[in-house]
């Protein structure tokens, strides 16, 4: 049986991994290879790598991370941010990276998520959707920008539709719940979960082992956390000991 | 293993990185190729392959490294196909209708059935019969959405279980194929590869 995936996420900046509450007031968690490094003897199944300020910098994502993190990591890599072109997407590959994630620019040209399946296959590709609740409370509007820029977008819609172009994968972010500690947003899991079929990574919010199994118990195939990791909070052992007790499917 | 050569064959597939790394941490010299003589030659050939199956072999076919890779595959020469890599080995896939493979294993190449996730991303258990040398039983990381459709004469199968029982291993001597990555498989797949090479 496959297995749930634990994803530590390194938010990245200028080679430094990052860590801030709703993607601003960033703060040093130091450096990318040896934090990958560590969470993979940990036990993690796979490490995102998402530069937060690229999509707003407008700059080239820094390649030279990718390559020092492949260089030790033995596990799968996810990297992302400001990831626009085939070109973009081919360079982040070509050094080291086994998924891109792609977002904004998703939104803007959706044919982009279509030619990179197209070329480097479904698999390869992940959609990172962040979301935000409605204020009238009807369901999720789609965010771009690095959490800046609210669509008229549908959440779960966008979803179903990234995946129909070609997303391998659906990286499904509670911006709402983002470095806030208060538990990943279980509704909006749960509903994107139930509208695909390609696997959904949940993310934002954990707090603790709790919120990592309620997330995959909602219907998610992998949660992502950052925070709970770079401080020390819990480790990838103590969240599978409890999936396990849970009843999930998980790699020792 | 001074003097000895690792040539990765470019079939163009996103891994290559991955691969390379994987193989550079057991301390073994490596190169990437597309040269059909080097795919003779070489002490030991890795075929990697990710994208789609029709991709893959019109990659091999413009580089006139078709009759290469089979050649080396049924020489019984040391091997190691990864992913799509294995899958090119099989007559033809579902992905591709109308694509030949290199036909060396006498199977298909299936989608994984509509009741589970696809593409299959992840961590799966993998099982091998009695009698493998290099497979032992442990989680393996998949990436794909299609399967082998059977086992093939000659080759020792590992097995794991997505929707369906499926291939997640072939073995030959030093030929191994894997449907799962051994170089993103952590330090299990990182033993595989150093068992492989030690069989060589």
């Amino acid at each position: 049986m496959l297995t749930r995936r634990v994803i530590p996420c390194l938010d990245t900046r200028d080679g430094r991994v990052v860590k801030g509450v709703s993607f601003q007031a960033l703060r040093d968690a130091g450096a990318p290879a040896e934090r990958a490094r560590r969470y993979e003897e940990d036990g993690a199944d796979e490490i995102v790598l998402l530069d937060v300020t690229a999509t707003t910098d407008r700059r080239a994502h820094a390649l030279a991370t990718v390559r020092a993190v492949r260089e030790v990591l033995g596990i799968p890599l996810t990297v992302g941010g400001g990831v626009r072109t085939v070109e973009d997407a081919a360079a982040l590959l070509g050094a080291g990276a086994d998924k891109v994630a792609v977002n904004t620019a998703a939104m803007q040209t959706p044919d982009l998520l279509t030619e990179l399946a197209t070329r480097f296959g479904q698999q390869c590709i992940t959609l990172s959707v962040d979301a935000s609740a409605r204020p009238d409370g009807e369901g999720w509007s789609v965010v771009i920008r690095a959490g800046t820029e609210w669509t008229d977008r549908g959440a779960v819609d966008w979803a179903v539709e990234g995946a129909r172009l070609g997303a391998g994968e659906i990286l499904l972010t509670s911006v709402d719940r983002d470095g806030t500690l208060a538990g990943y947003d279980l509704a909006l899991t749960a509903a994107v979960a139930r509208a695909v079929r390609v696997p959904v990574v949940a993310s934002g919010g954990a707090r603790g082992a709790d919120d990592l199994v309620a997330a995959l118990r909602a219907g998610a195939d992998g949660a992502l956390a950052a925070s709970i990791f770079h401080d020390g909070v819990c480790s990838v052992q103590d969240i599978k000991q409890r999936m396990a007790e849970a009843g999930l499917e998980v790699r020792p | 293993m001074p003097n000895e050569t690792l040539a990765v064959i470019d079939t163009g597939s996103a891994n290559l990185a991955s691969v390379l790394g994987a193989v550079r941490r057991l301390g073994v010299a490596v190169a990437s190729t597309r040269d059909p003589d080097v795919v003779r030659r070489a002490d030991r050939v890795v075929l990697p392959g990710v994208g789609a199956f029709g991709n893959v072999m019109q990659r091999l076919a413009g580089g006139g490294l078709v009759d290469a890779t089979r050649e080396r595959v049924e020489s019984g020469r040391p091997l190691l196909a990864v992913c799509l890599g294995l899958q090119v080995l099989a007559t033809d896939s579902e992905e591709s209708p109308g694509v030949a493979g290199l036909g060396v294993l006498r199977a298909r190449v299936c989608r994984f059935p509509d009741t589970v996730p696809v593409p299959q991303l992840g961590w799966n258990l993998v099982e091998p019969v009695p009698g493998s040398a290099l497979v032992q039983p442990g989680y393996a990381y998949f990436a794909n959405a299609y399967h082998l459709g059977g086992a093939a004469d000659g080759w020792v199968a590992a097995w794991a279980t997505h929707g369906v029982r499926f291939v997640a291993a072939l073995e030959r001597g030093p030929q191994l194929a894997c449907q799962f990555h051994p170089e993103l498989s952590g330090a299990w797949g990182a033993a595989l590869l150093r068992r492989w090479m030690d069989a060589c």
